[in-house]
């Protein structure tokens, strides 16, 4: 029954939860634009005061990685083991570090 | 995409499962773990969404300004509740406006509880007590579900649902220390509603031939019978302190199972209640239609208010 379909897009969701923390995503809503999207988020994912800011982003705007091209994607990192702390020996009695 | 690859992309998803790992929307799924998913999501969030009719049926008529700030909370939250389980659902492909055309159309279900009508104030609090309670017993293990969305929006709903249960069961205790005819309220209620609760976990295991599948998966974490034997232990006490009685004459502690047992539960009711011929059905739809209807031309007008909005 298309004369149901609203044509509201959709709006990925983003949240602080409080001063010093990222962004972080927790879900979507549909709104006919960006300042009802952030109105309705407001209503629909603070009612609790979650958040102390809020991003909204059309879905259609976002470019993601898919899984499947996981291995190529994300392999530069994978053999840069040295960009972790971990890569270092260091005695233990050497404080602070 | 070749026969080896999708052998190999079944292997992923199973040992993903395997590992009690979360699958996330751009996985690649089995279509029948992706239909499962999207029709237990749909029939959670039609059941938030038809779920605000039997209370709300009492906001204009609250006894306290208290009572009544508390009640629309608790609508909304249910609203807010459907929001986040459509929004799950959409991660996999479904689309909200037919799922909605789904509900009023009614080719998808929601919980046979909300087919039952509220007849006095003191359901409102049965409601939160019993319907909110069984509700938290099949909801916190769905916060292991293995579909990451619903997951979450499981473990945002979970924190909520607290605040309902809590506030029904003050709602009863205050009424029990009330006169007499407040009590005999409460007593009535919970007469209407306990049977009802304990149909919410769906047919007993015998008859659910679904579970194992829906369990390998790891979008259930234990079959009906055990979530609605947890909900009874948790109850009876509550209802003990409340000083109400269930209305269940063989409901007894068994110390050798050391659980309680209770009478049997009449499937008959159920299944017809299901099926379309329990006492609100067709209210409960006819009224979603009528409200989704009635808001069409605000969504038009949005909409061309935005577009509007782009063009200048
Ligand atoms: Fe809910
Ligand atoms: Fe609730």
């Amino acid at each position: 029954m298309s004369q149901l379909r609203s044509d509201w897009p959709l709006f990925e969701v983003f949240l602080r939860g409080k001063r010093g923390l990222n962004h972080v995503h927790v879900g979507s809503l549909h709104a006919a634009d960006a300042q009802m999207a952030l109105r309705h988020a407001r209503d629909l994912y603070t009612r609790r005061n979650e958040g102390v800011s809020i991003w909204v982003v059309a879905a259609s705007d976002i470019t993601a990685s898919s899984p499947e091209e996981k291995d190529p994607f994300f392999a530069p990192a994978g053999d840069k083991v040295y960009r972790h702390p971990t890569f270092y020996d260091i005695p233990d009695d050497v404080p602070h570090m | 995409m070749t026969a080896v690859d999708e052998v190999e992309l079944r292997q992923h998803f199973e040992a993903t499962i395997a590992h009690d790992q979360r699958i996330e929307p751009r996985d690649w799924m089995p279509d029948g773990y992706r239909n499962t998913v999207i029709r237990q999501i749909a029939q959670h969030a039609h059941s938030e969404i038809i779920g605000m009719q039997p209370e709300g049926n009492w906001i204009t008529r609250a006894p306290s300004l208290r009572r009544k700030a508390i009640l629309i909370a608790k609508v909304q939250d249910e609203a807010g509740h459907g929001l986040y389980l459509y929004s799950a659902a959409e991660t996999l492909g479904a689309d909200r406006a037919d799922l909605t055309d789904k509900l009023i159309t009614s080719r998808q279900k929601y919980s046979s509880i909300f087919n039952y009508p509220t007849m006095s104030y003191a359901d409102v609090g049965v409601i939160g007590w019993l319907v909110d309670g069984a509700a938290i017993c099949n909801q916190v293990p769905l916060c292991r579900s293995s579909y990451g969305p619903y997951a979450r929006a499981m473990i945002r709903i979970c924190k909520e649902e607290s605040f309902h249960q809590r506030q029904g069961y003050e709602l009863l205790m205050t009424m029990m220390r009330g006169t007499t005819e407040q009590q005999a309220m409460v007593q009535d209620a919970t007469d209407r509603f306990w049977w009802p609760s304990l149909m919410m976990f769906g047919p007993p295991d015998d008859a659910s031939p679904n579970t194992a599948r829906s369990m390998g998966w790891g979008i259930k974490r234990h079959t009906n019978d055990e979530l609605r034997q947890r909900f009874v232990d948790m109850t009876v006490p509550q209802a003990q302190k409340l000083g109400v009685t269930l209305p269940d004459a063989q409901l007894r502690w068994n110390g050798e199972r050391g659980h309680y047992d209770f009478g049997p539960i009449d499937w008959q009711e159920f299944f017809a209640v299901v099926k379309g011929d329990g006492p609100c059905n067709s209210q409960r739809i006819e009224h979603r239609r009528r409200a989704h209807e009635d808001g069409a031309w605000v969504r038009e007008a949005a909409i061309a208010h935005a577009r509007k909005a782009v063009a200048r």
